[in-house]
């Protein structure tokens, strides 16, 4: 698939120019049911902009997009009943409190409140958040807490697959360490199909059966991390990821689609 | 194991459930932000106050009313406005609106929950408008025809939806500007209906524009059904007979504003997720 940005920069006070920016350039690869799948690149890669695509939110320029059977752009509706997302910003309604928000998404996705509360609530649990923090606004939140809301949010509606946009970037270790330990009991549990995009090498090898690498909006190199740090001839997945990409995953650039 | 998706919703449950999510959020965040809302109540309850209070300032009963219906009709319909014109701009600015777009919830369903929180929330800031008014001027409504303002407040509700509707597209539009556009297309409403004044006294380039606003049908209506123009000494409400064209062109703003409002909307989403401009701002 494709993806380009197009920009108006003014110039002048009624002068404008057009540039355009590449997000996604030619990027093909297919997900197992049940497969955990890895994408590693800087900012500026083209991961959160994949994950949006995916998410029903943006529309590719060219290319096909299927996913659990049903075509995007065409079958929105259909996609949206399965999947869920955790983004790198935890997008909430800060002053309310995790119930509230996340009896709204219950509403929203037309679940009987009572049952997806309760499943809300073991989620949140089972990542380690208290009871008696449910009722608090999630402005008063860590970051670590607010993301694992959001997690439990993705997971009320227990889609059957999770789009996953650095959900342990900003964590500190406990609470990366919960989440990452959640998500493999989660594939174990109820067979998700988990797509997750992420900075941190660790994390990809250790929660990924394949894992592909995005540099410049392009997929330059897919496979198991053996695979891959044979092919690059390298010790280490990070240094795969050097030789085969030409840069490290500290390197920040714009993305159109980045928030 | 893979688990098959079975979703435990059917019929007219899921849809309802989904108009609720948007009842339940506005109501919680109403709560929550309770402080500015009593500050928004008690300005609009003032400024209600003021202007009527330039009515009995002049010792006319016919000012008086008309000052009364033109800002307590202005107090409802705006605040109907602008909950569902700004819906999509709150949601920017609270970081939501990617969210809300991706859950499995009909344009229809999602713009018609948000309008209907609105309407209650304006119709209790309108009572409690019309409570402290009662406070500041003397008002006796014993013969006027408060059945067919309910019916003309009901009709023009419609036809408010739709316009709100229509305006909520241009947060999506421009990240940056589209709610303040939505503030100068409020604020060009409230010039061209004749809230406070007859609209013939307009300039003549600008009569036209209050043919195309609902809220000239809704205040002439109102007016007639206080009784006020009516020539006669004592006050009295016309029948709602007498207010029938007004009530047939509200209705069939609504009729055409509800579904353009709708398809624009669909359109504006399309574009802005081709475009890239849902995004997270603020």
């Amino acid at each position: 698939m494709h993806k380009v940005f197009r920009k108006r920069k003014r110039q002048g006070i009624f002068r404008y120019t057009r540039t355009e920016q590449w997000a996604v350039k030619d990027v093909s690869f297919e997900v197992a049911l049940g497969e955990t799948y890895g994408l590693l690149g800087p900012n500026g890669s083209g991961k959160s902009t994949l994950i949006r695509i995916l998410s029903t939110l943006l529309i590719p320029d060219h290319g096909e997009v299927r996913l659990m059977g049903h075509k995007l752009p065409d079958e929105e509706r259909a996609v949206r009943w399965k999947i869920g997302r955790v983004s790198v910003d935890a997008a909430f309604y800060k002053r309310l409190s995790a119930r509230e928000n996340l009896l709204y998404s219950a509403y929203l996705y037309g679940l009987e409140p009572k049952r997806a509360e309760k499943r809300a609530f073991d989620i949140l649990e089972r990542l380690g958040i208290e009871s008696r923090r449910f009722s608090d606004p999630l402005e008063e939140m860590s970051r670590g807490m607010q993301q694992k809301v959001s997690i439990a949010r993705a997971l009320m509606i227990n889609p059957p697959m999770l789009l996953l946009d650095e959900p342990t970037t900003g964590l500190d270790p406990k609470s990366k360490r919960d989440v990452q330990r959640f998500l493999e009991e989660l594939r174990e549990e109820e067979g998700t199909t988990i797509l997750l995009t992420t900075h941190d090498m660790n994390e990809a090898e250790h929660l990924c059966a394949r894992i592909g690498f995005l540099a410049h909006g392009k997929l330059v190199a897919e496979g198991t991390a053996e695979e891959l740090k044979e092919q690059a001839q390298a010790v280490t997945l990070e240094d795969a990821f050097i030789k085969m990409t030409g840069e490290s995953l500290n390197d920040d650039k714009e993305e159109g689609g980045k928030t | 194991m893979i688990v098959e998706f079975k979703p435990q919703w059917s019929g007219m449950i899921t849809p309802a459930r989904q108009m609720m999510a948007f009842v339940f959020r506005d109501f919680s965040l109403t709560k929550r932000y309770f402080g500015w809302v009593v500050v928004f109540t008690f300005y609009a309850m003032v400024n209600s106050a003021t202007i009527a209070l330039i009515g009995v300032a002049a010792k006319d009963e016919q000012l008086t009313l008309t000052l009364i219906v033109g800002v307590l009709l202005w107090s409802f319909l705006s605040v109907l406005f602008n909950e569902i014109a700004s819906s999509v701009a709150y949601e920017r600015w609270e970081g939501t609106l990617e969210y809300t777009f991706m859950a499995p919830v009909s344009r229809l369903i999602h713009l018609f929950g948000v309008s209907l929180f609105a309407a209650v929330y304006s119709i209790v800031r309108l009572a409690i408008v019309i409570g402290a008014l009662a406070v500041f001027i003397k008002l006796d409504l014993s013969r006027a025809n408060l059945w067919g303002i309910l019916v003309t407040l009901l009709v023009s509700s419609f036809a408010f939806i739709g316009l709100g509707l229509m305006a909520a597209v241009l947060p999506v539009l421009s990240p940056e500007r589209g709610a303040e556009a939505t503030n100068i297309f409020q604020g060009c409403l409230l010039l061209v209906s004749g809230v406070y004044y007859p609209v013939e006294i307009l300039p003549g380039w600008l009569q036209p524009l209050a043919q195309l606003s609902p809220a000239t049908y809704s205040l002439s209506a109102c007016r007639k059904l206080m009784g006020i123009g009516s020539g006669q000494e004592q006050l009295v409400g016309a029948p709602v007979s007498a207010v029938v064209p007004e009530l047939l062109t509200l209705a069939l703003m609504g009729v055409v504003m509800i579904p353009v409002g709708l398809w624009v909307f669909g359109h504006v989403e399309r574009w802005a997720k081709k475009t890239g401009k849902l995004k997270r701002t603020g």
